[in-house]
């Protein structure tokens, strides 16, 4: 493996020399993310691999180009997970792609997000130099935190060769209820609910319809389930149910419109835009299929306290991102010029100027 | 101690004064030797320093400001909390103004509904959680010095505590921080969703010890009050079968809501202080505990209680109600005041290490006892591999306290050398400095200062602290050459 470290080495050096961009890639299942990729490719994919895996640490270490389905296999048989449900948007997604875009599922309500799981990162920078920050333990404060802001960073900082990850337990007993709501009662009683001592690991609203998941000890997913009602899903179907909403696979993201992506705190009122939404996240994540215009969806996220990001869309001319304030954007430039001084990473996937 | 820390210069301190009190009340800018004097250490009061000038802000505009005036005139900037930091990290610059934060103390909302409250830097740790209570509802993060240290101080270090195994550190817990560039610059990191657009900021600056920029107002996430919670204390005869029961209890599908540890001296010397009733016979005491609801309480304590048995504990109680679960509680809260009884001083160490290494740690620990004639407790954030072993000294023998720093040396060395970090929790400051050196590339060390660069490009916040410069490692590697092999040889030495 160490020579393929050495052939990536060397590529992004001559491509810093040339000032040519790479675009780092592993298996492709987020190309739709983020602003258009360019550049000549680097395939991550031949450095894949599980490093080392300690269950009773917590603790598994992963090469980026090892397919996200295999580390998710691997946990299982050991009764573990990764506790945010990442969604692999394909058969084909890598470790390294799911930490670089840096997207939760549905269990990142109760769980966190990837970033609040990265241990640690070993990363080639701009120059080809072959750094680690972080690490394998729970608890590091030995310089600055570069891992974990490594996650969403698009590839545009470095190439991750390895992430540490903490692992959870899977859990005990999970059961899904189903309860009719419209969309403002289902955010009043999420956000009741999140102030309680409940077991809830998921929640997804769409069409009047609110499905609960409670995950834990038996005893707890019982007790919840009483006290919070409604109807209960059959096992195979709440599966079913939250693998779609989890993948996208589900029906409410198949539409032609463009797809935002609110960040939202749980309890800003509901949006009054046409065009159907899916709420996850205890009332936090707002999907909504909607033509309006790019500005007011925007504005409205800001208004509340949130962003907004333009998803899915045929056409990203609006930018996907929402832009940073003048002081925030520079030092995210000058963090680009700190790892990348050739700019040579996925310029341009999050921001034009990184 | 570094010379140029001590030395004051009269015209750059009448110059400072000046500009501070353009913008601060008078009452606000101490420059007198008996009003700096309370700044001149942190928790780690081995290391002392007068600032040059004390500046006290009241409100975020008035940080802004002295950051600004700081930057005109190439002030160094030490911003400080309640100053219970153990790693120096708040130690003041002598050429330069120590930014306490202590005024700004208000908690500025909670909103119990969103389960969120905003608050001013200086707010205690353990202020938020009161605030927090009549709504059921309270912040995680719990570090031993809760009741006095300061929030702002929390995300500069990173804090962690006894519950973090389940409930995560500061940054799991915080939502957004705004703060103050060196350029004098509002920013804010994070927002009250659960993410925001960009680089993961809010993640750089926590543990960042105040060398990036100068938090002003934090957002942080409020979580319901578990029902109930029961502790088990458990009695090994051995300290590497204890360690192996923590593993067991995690192997089995466990996240307990707090795992710690503590050895036979560190029991003994806490029960003499707080009477816990700990079986002094014991060569470790474990304690796990579960929270939840009733029902879940009482499932997962018997499953602890299996493990814990079949890895072989010998004895068991398990907390009956609160009063009996605090006082099982009470000699691990107090092991370090305890120290303080049988020790004229004690240096907290911090590393983190794997689990599974700890057998090999503790008897590593109990050579260096040997090696440098000193004692050294070990109390164990079990369930995360933060070890704190205590050596007892006294400062006011300098030969003591040469000694305690090169058996602190060592066990830091050691806890990189198994795997782990010098720094779980209290941070590098200028405590552990030089062996960022050992931990560390050359090349990842320069990433952390042109990391600081990108947020402060004179390197004019917290100087000389948590990054050594590659000089001061070759300096270090001077003094220690590991195994005939001298570190930083590219560099040259003078």
């Amino acid at each position: 493996m160490r020579d393929v470290i050495e052939q990536f080495a060397d590529r992004i050096r001559s491509a810093a020399a040339e000032k040519k961009p790479l675009r780092l890639r592993g298996g492709g299942s987020k190309d739709f993310y983020g602003e258009a990729p360019r550049g000549e490719l680097l395939d991550t994919r031949a450095y894949a691999g599980i490093v080392a895996y300690e269950p009773t640490e917590l603790v598994v270490t992963v090469r980026c180009g090892t397919p996200l389905a295999e580390l998710e296999a691997a946990l299982h048989a050991a009764g573990q997970q990764l506790a945010f449900e990442p969604p692999h948007f394909g058969a084909e997604a890598t470790v390294g792609g799911m930490v670089a875009a840096g997207l939760s599922g549905p269990r990142r309500m109760a769980a966190g997000a990837v970033r609040d799981f990265v241990l640690g990162v070993r990363m080639l920078d701009g120059r080809g130099q072959d750094l680690s920050f972080g690490g394998q333990v729970m608890k590091n404060v030995a310089g600055y935190d570069v891992s974990r802001p490594m996650a969403g960073s698009l590839g545009t900082l470095g190439l991750i060769l390895e992430v540490s990850l903490k692992v959870l337990p899977l859990p005990v007993a999970e059961t899904t209820l189903k309860l009719e709501l419209p969309q403002d009662k289902a955010l009043e009683m999420l956000n009741h609910w999140g102030g309680k001592p409940l077991p809830i690991s998921a929640s997804a609203w769409a069409d009047g319809n609110l499905a609960l998941r409670l995950s834990g000890a038996t005893s707890a997913v019982k007790a919840a389930r009483e006290s919070i009602g409604g109807e209960t899903m059959a096992a195979a179907e709440a599966q079913g149910y939250w693998q779609g909403v989890r993948e996208q696979t589900d029906v409410f993201f198949s539409t032609d419109k463009p797809l935002w992506r609110m960040s939202l705190p749980s309890v800003a009122p509901p949006l009054s835009f046409p065009g159907a939404q899916l709420i996850e996240w205890g009332g936090s994540l707002r999907w909504l299929a909607c033509k309006a215009d790019a500005r007011a969806i925007r504005e409205a996220a800001a208004r509340s306290g949130g962003h907004a990001t333009l998803f899915r869309a045929a056409d990203k001319s609006a930018g996907v991102f929402m832009p940073l304030a003048p002081p925030l954007a520079r030092i995210h430039r000058n963090l680009k010029l700190a790892f990348d001084p050739a700019g040579i990473f996925n310029p341009g996937r999050m921001y034009p100027d990184l | 101690m570094n010379e140029a820390f001590r030395l004051l210069d009269p015209l750059r301190q009448s110059e400072a004064v000046k500009a501070l009190r353009a913008i601060l009340p008078p009452e606000s800018v101490l420059y007198q030797q008996e009003d700096t004097k309370p700044y001149e250490c942190d928790g780690l009061s081995a290391y002392r320093a007068l600032p040059m000038v004390v500046a006290l802000p009241a409100n975020e505009e008035e940080v802004c400001r002295v950051l600004r005036a700081c930057r005109e005139l190439k002030l160094p900037v030490v911003a400080r909390g309640a100053g219970t930091g153990l790693s120096g990290g708040a130690l003041p610059h002598g050429k330069g103004v120590l930014l306490s934060l202590a005024k700004m103390k208000r908690i500025l909302a909670l909103d119990p509904v969103a389960r969120i409250a905003r608050v001013q830097p200086g707010v205690r740790n353990l202020a938020i959680s009161d605030a927090a209570a009549p709504y059921g509802l309270y912040y995680a993060p719990d570090p031993s010095s809760q009741i006095a240290c300061s929030i702002g101080g929390n995300v500069a270090e990173n804090a962690g505590g006894v519950h973090c195994l389940k409930y995560g550190l500061t940054v799991h817990n915080v939502l957004r921080v705004r703060a103050c560039t060196i350029e004098g610059d509002v920013v804010e990191l994070g927002n009250e969703a659960l993410d925001a657009p960009g680089y993961d900021l809010l993640a750089m600056i926590m543990g960042s010890e105040g060398m990036l920029a100068v938090a002003t107002e934090i957002t942080v996430k409020l979580v319901p009050k578990p029902q109930t919670a029961r502790v088990i204390l458990a009695a090994f005869d051995d300290v590497e079968k204890a360690g192996n029961a923590a593993a067991a209890v995690i192997a089995a599908g466990i996240i307990p809501a707090g795992l710690e540890m503590m050895d036979q001296p560190a029991t003994r010397a806490v029960e003499e202080y707080v009477h816990a009733g700990y079986d002094l016979d014991a060569a470790a005491l474990l304690l796990c505990e579960s929270d939840g609801t009733a029902e879940e309480v009482e499932d997962e304590i018997a499953r602890m209680t299996a493990v814990l048995k079949a890895s072989g504990a010998y004895d068991f109680r398990i907390s009956q109600n609160e009063a009996e679960r605090l006082k099982f509680w009470s000699g691990r809260k107090a092991a370090f005041p305890a120290m303080g009884r049988i020790s004229p001083d004690y240096y907290c160490m911090d590393g983190t290490i794997p689990r599974k290494r700890l057998g090999e740690v503790l008897r590593f620990i109990a050579e260096m006892e040997q090696k440098y004639g000193l004692r050294c407790p070990n109390v164990f954030h079990a369930g995360d591999g933060n070890l704190h072993p205590l050596i007892l000294f006294d400062a006011n023998d300098p030969e003591q306290l040469r000694r305690t720093e090169a058996f602190a040396g060592e066990v830091l060395e050691k806890s990189i050398a198994v795997g782990g970090t010098v720094t779980g929790e209290h941070g590098v400051g200028i405590e552990k400095i030089n062996q960022m050196c050992v931990q560390f590339t050359p090349g990842e060390l320069e990433m952390f200062r042109a990391v600081k660069r990108a947020f402060d490009a004179d390197e004019l916040l917290n100087p000389e602290k948590n990054i050594p410069t590659l000089h001061r490692c070759a300096e270090f590697g001077r003094m220690h050459v590991a195994g005939g092999r001298i570190p930083y040889p590219e560099l040259p030495r003078f």
